[in-house]
């Protein structure tokens, strides 16, 4: 990030600011009055002060005596300047803040909406924390700038008004007093410049040391089997240091100039001070006027900062909207179907014609044409990357295919309306994602459906007797702040949660991969004596795939032979990989 | 990334001091030149005073009885001067504070670091994981914003109003007595804002907390929320979250919005008192009209902090916060100590007996509930079992990850507590399941094993588990590089290059976790290989996933709850019909149906 104002940047800048005020334009104008309000009380006090010290105080002390009613014009004043000012801070900050917020929350809105847009192809390119990262730290870093901008555009007219009234009461002053600007301008520029490199360093030194910390704490049992505890520590040491070291560049630099931004306007009126009386002495000027001098100048300082702060935030806005951009430029071709076909409760027969699919260049699927009959049971076998789970997802229209046709129930899926679809369609994925609430939430998944029909699909998934040996039963909360399932009890309750909308298709991707083999089998045999439906599993174990009453062997993205289990088996591709299947799972 | 957990646990400042005196009296660094430090701090901030006291003195005695160039002059040069002076107590000031905390800092986190490794797997959960990557990383940080920012406002502000209210009273203790009086009611404002403030600063972190968790639910679990038709209701929930979140910064920012001008309110009252009784009784008092002036200049200074101390209670208290959760780290007492000398274990393969071990992890009971078993130097066992059963943690005891709570391990005779630190890893070599690999080299990795290894004896070990044809065909061979946690890799690929790395420490008791996963069929031939080699001579304990390595072994140890309900061989297990041979006969349904 750069505070070398290329004007590039700056264009920019000042684009997604505007699209920020005209997202929420009331708040804005209002903050941006109240700043304005802020400004005039400002150098008014300044005002106030000469003219009292002049009026009031000088008199006060020479003559012994002023007129009661002039000093309480006096009080008056002095009093209602600084509580409009006050008011007027309250008013800025606040609207600003509500600015700030609204645009925050539209923003982020959009980020949901688009995710729910996109297809899961998007949110597998990405890593979670990616995702995370967009709804959260690129919405602050792009609105960041919100909060100081209707003070900077305060500050500007400030820095106006004062320099108009310092030009009114003394050109010849004022001309000194302003020679401290581009002083102050030089200054904030190469500070600007100067600090970067070692923030940005510092930066990146501190993404390392949490990598360590990650990596070291993640591999803590090997760290420890190994005895490499003084390693690790001094590995960690070491990026600790490098991260000191940059800190403490930065540090010294900005000990450098954080002083003189001070002190600069401090010589500023010393110097303003000395040749001020001499200017009283000849008469030109007022004490008052001198006074109200100092104040006004002291006024210009921090403004002149700040206007610095928001040029220099202006880069992180322009990256983090350009990044939330990129998001909102993704587009998708999956559009939820409303008002289409209906399919029929009865098992479900399955037809791919001509179907393909790819990730990009990469071709995973190349022209598939197979059918399943109503009520059967068919396994897809294939080696890693063969295909077999893009496919699965092809068929519950996770995606849909490049070319070709996918028909359910002689349904082309994409004419079939997506409600109707979600309820007569099932999945279960080998990662058996759960949610961070009780066991009977990740099972209805907020269907409305009485416990009998939990219960009857958690012992169909062969889940029953361990989710009653839970604390809480049935209303154990799973996940990061309750209990820890092991990964095949995840699986189970998974397809407890599939079971539930009595799917007539049911994909299994791996689903049971974690669970015993013991306890696998029950739940196959469950599912083909009590489940009318048409079946699809993919699987490693020789059981599972024998329970099927047909094989698809994938191979590279194609089909490459079918048929039961026992006659693929003279297949030899087919044989050699199921062998080695079976030993690596017997 | 969970900074939003700092959050402060409901405990106010209270014991505030209590950790800021032993945060300092633990670290050396922080402590060194601190009164230095402060005594220059204190310089800086008094310098604001200069301006007000100078325009007093040219008013009073160089222009308002008549301009005397001289006295004049002379005030000037000195100020600016004393601005430069200033200045450099400024920028001393900085670059101490910096240099200090920093150096503190990185010395705090190398030791909260080396004690985390230090705690026995007991205290190392997978969830408490997180938390101490927090704990290395953003708790520190936060007190080192506090530390180079927030302390120094504080002491900066501090000693400003002090100074300033010195100079008040030195002019006049009737008229700096009036401005007490006026602004005495801001200490009631700043109790309201602070409890306001931390309140409000609270929410918001909860609110934003919730809002990315079901953020993060609705992003991976994306596939199931689609597959079930569950989006319009997630949907339903993130809008609620995010609104949640924006009414909650709203509230913050109604005292975000107050805090600031509180400075000008006050100062406001203030100054129209000092110019109403100043100017009425100040002749009578004998002040002088340069006197009130800068009286006028002195308030605002003398509120100026108040407002930006203000807006640092946030920062304060969540700095203490940290603070307290970093010492609480380090309050966690080490329970694995290692002997000094300690016994060294013979060569050879070592027997490995317990006796009534019992053990519990923090949260939950007895995961262990007293295991007896006496294994022979040179046997193969396999221990089998639901996840659960304890099967793991008593591998996990054998290696002196932790120490029992009850009863004692005897490995090649010799209680384990007793053997030397180096002897023991050595001696014993365990090879978890996900095979973690460090983000380096195969060849670093393997080294990682024992140290100093030559690569000669790298390439030996690879050989003697013939996995030299393996690791030639790596893109750079041995250099090739693993990635983070070795996932360039497969799952069965680094468990080949953990295999490696035990084999080169050449352990006499070797533990294995078998991996539950599906490997490639050519992966898996050249582990069935490798684990083959690696046992030869060795007593291996292996917790079994698979029943084809129960078979081979000599011995089966059946774990359930807890508690070891069947041992003996296979053969003596399946004709017992008892859980293993349960097991036993699904698998057996496996294979012939193949």
């Amino acid at each position: 990030m750069s505070t070398k104002t290329d004007p590039s940047v700056l264009a920019r800048g000042l684009r997604v600011i505007w699209s920020y005020i005209k997202m929420h334009p009331l708040p804005f104008t209002i903050a941006v009055t109240g700043a304005g309000t802020f400004a005039a009380a400002t150098v008014a006090s300044a005002v106030v002060l000469g003219k009292v010290t002049d009026q009031v105080i000088v008199p006060a002390f020479r003559d012994g005596e002023v007129p009661r009613d002039r000093v309480l014009w006096g009080v008056f004043l002095v009093l209602g300047v600084a509580l409009l000012r006050a008011g007027a801070i309250v008013v800025r900050r606040y609207f600003a803040g509500l600015t700030a917020a609204r645009v925050q929350r539209t923003l982020r809105t959009r980020v949901i909406d688009t995710y729910r847009r996109l297809p899961l192809a998007y949110h597998r390119s990405e890593s979670a924390g990616e995702l995370l990262a967009h709804a959260e730290a690129d919405v602050e870093a792009a609105t960041e700038i919100l909060h100081p901008l209707p003070f900077s555009t305060a500050a500007i007219l400030l820095i106006l008004f004062a320099t108009a009234a310092l030009v009114i009461t003394d050109p010849f002053l004022a001309l000194i007093g302003l020679s401290v600007m581009p002083v102050m301008t030089f200054l904030n520029r190469s500070f600007g410049v100067k600090v970067e490199p070692p923030a940005s360093e510092a930066q990146k030194a501190m993404g390392r040391v949490s990598s360590v910390a990650h990596e070291s704490f993640d591999g803590a049992l090997v760290v420890k089997t190994l005895g490499r505890e003084a390693a690790e520590i001094a590995r960690l040491e070491r990026e600790a240091d490098a991260l000191r070291q940059h800190r403490v560049r930065f540090g010294h630099l900005r000990a450098g100039f954080e002083p003189a931004f001070d002190g600069i306007p401090n010589l500023g009126v010393i110097v303003l001070l000395a040749l001020g009386s001499w200017r009283v002495s000849t008469g030109d000027v007022s004490i008052g006027v001198l006074v109200q001098f100092v104040s006004l100048f002291q006024l210009i300082a921090f403004p002149m900062r700040l206007i610095g702060w928001v040029l220099s935030d202006i880069p992180r806005a322009v990256v983090g909207r350009g990044r939330l951009e990129e998001v909102y430029e993704q587009h998708s071709e999956l559009a939820d179907v409303v008002d289409g076909a209906t399919l029929t409760d009865a098992p479900l027969s399955v037809r791919g014609d001509g179907v393909s699919f790819a990730y990009g260049v990469h071709e995973v699927l190349k022209d598939i044409t197979f059918e399943v009959a109503p009520n059967e049971s068919v396994a897809l076998v294939g080696s890693t990357g063969s295909g077999k789970s893009t496919l699965a997802e092809l068929l519950v229209r996770l995606a849909d295919p490049q070319t070709g046709t996918i028909e359910l129930g002689g349904i082309d899926l994409r004419k079939v309306t997506t409600r109707d679809l979600r309820s007569n369609v099932a999945i279960v994925f080998q990662e058996s994602f759960l949610f961070a609430t009780t066991i009977r939430e990740n099972i209805t998944l907020e269907r409305s459906v009485g416990h009998a029909e939990v219960e009857r699909v958690a012992r169909l998934a062969q889940a029953h007797d361990f989710i009653e040996r839970l604390p809480d039963g049935y209303d154990t909360v799973v996940g990061e702040r309750g209990v820890t399932l092991s990964g095949g009890q995840r699986q189970r309750v998974a397809l407890a949660r599939a079971l539930l909308s009595n799917p007539r298709l049911l994909v299994m991707d791996d689903a049971t991969s974690s669970v015993d083999p013991t306890i696998e089998h029950a739940i196959l045999e469950g599912l083909r004596d009590e489940l009318a439906t048409t079946l699809i599993v993919i699987a490693y174990r020789v059981s599972t795939i024998s329970l099927a009453d047909r094989v698809l062997f994938l191979e590279s993205g194609r089909i490459v032979a079918e048929g039961p289990h026992l006659e693929l088996l003279r297949h030899p591709g087919y044989e050699a990989m199921v062998r080695a299947y079976e030993r690596a799972t017997a | 990334m969970s900074w939003w957990e700092s959050s402060h646990g409901g405990k106010p400042v209270q014991g505030a001091f209590k950790i800021l005196k032993r945060g300092l009296a633990d670290s050396v660094e922080m402590r060194k030149g601190l009164g230095y430090t402060i005594g220059l701090a204190m310089a800086y901030s008094l310098g604001s005073l200069m301006i007000p006291i100078l325009i007093q003195q040219i008013l009073d005695k160089g222009l308002v009885d008549g301009f005397r160039p001289r006295f004049v002059y002379t005030w000037c040069a000195l100020a600016a001067v004393g601005v430069v002076a200033v200045y450099l107590a400024g920028r001393a000031t900085f670059i101490r504070m910096v240099s200090a905390s920093e150096l503190a800092l990185k010395s705090l986190r190398t030791r909260v670091f080396a004690h985390i490794h230090r705690l026995s797997i007991a205290e190392q959960s997978s969830t408490r994981r997180g938390t101490y990557v927090t704990r290395v990383t953003s708790d520190i940080d936060q007190l080192l914003q506090f530390m180079e920012w927030g302390a120094l406002s504080w002491i900066l502000g501090g000693t400003l109003m002090l100074g300033t209210m010195i100079a008040m009273f030195a002019y006049s203790w009737r008229l700096a007595s009036v401005v007490l009086f006026m602004v005495l009611p801001v200490i009631l404002v700043l109790r309201w804002l602070q409890r306001g403030l931390l309140a409000a600063y609270e929410d918001v972190r909860t609110k934003v907390a919730n809002t990315l968790s079901e953020i993060s639910e609705s992003v991976t679990g994306a596939a199931v929320i689609r597959a079930y038709g569950y989006d319009e209701r997630m949907d339903q929930r993130l809008k609620g979250a995010i609104e949640a979140q924006y009414r909650s910064v709203i509230h913050a920012n109604r005292f975000q919005a107050t805090t600031l001008p509180i400075s000008d309110f006050f100062g406001g009252i203030a100054m129209a008192a000092v110019l109403f009784v100043g100017v009425v009784y100040g002749p009578a008092w004998g002040m002088t009209a340069g006197e009130v002036v800068a009286f006028m200049f002195l308030v605002s200074l003398f509120l100026q902090p108040l407002g930006e101390m203000a807006e640092t209670f946030d920062q304060t208290q969540t700095a203490i916060a940290a603070w307290r959760k970093v010492l609480g780290v380090m309050d966690i007492p080490v329970d694995v100590v290692e002997p000094d000398p300690g016994v060294v274990l013979a060569p050879g393969p070592l027997s490995v007996v317990t006796e009534n071990l019992k053990f519990a992890y923090r949260e939950g009971g007895l995961v262990l509930k007293g295991i007896d078993v006496d294994v022979y130097a040179g046997a193969r066992v396999a221990i089998v079992g639901e996840t659960g059963c304890g099967k793991t943690t008593f591998a996990k005891l054998i290696c002196r990850l932790a120490d029992p709570d009850e009863g004692r391990i005897l490995v090649g005779g010799v209680d384990l507590r007793e053997v030397s630190t180096e002897s023991r890893r050595m001696a014993i070599r365990m090879v978890p399941q996900d095979g973690f690999l460090f983000d380096t080299t195969i060849r670093e990795n393997v080294r990682y094993g024992r140290d100093g290894a030559t690569d000669a004896a790298i390439e030996a070990a690879f050989a003697e588990l013939g996995l030299t044809e393996w690791v030639q065909r790596r893109p750079h061979g041995l250099d090739t590089e693993v990635g983070e946690r070795g996932e360039s890799l497969s799952v069965g690929e680094r468990q080949l290059v953990a295999l490696v790395r035990a084999q080169i420490a050449d352990p006499g008791l070797l533990i294995l976790d078998e991996a539950t996963s599906a490997v490639d069929p050519e992966t898996e031939a050249a582990l069935t290989q490798a684990l083959e080699r690696l046992s030869r001579g060795r007593t291996t304990l292996t917790i079994a996933h698979r029943l084809s390595t129960a078979e081979r072994a000599d011995y089966v140890l059946v774990f359930d709850r807890g508690e070891i309900v069947e041992r003996g061989n296979h053969r003596e297990l399946v004709a017992a019909g008892g859980i293993y041979a349960s097991l036993y006969r699904s698998w057996l349904g496996n294979v012939q149906a193949a």
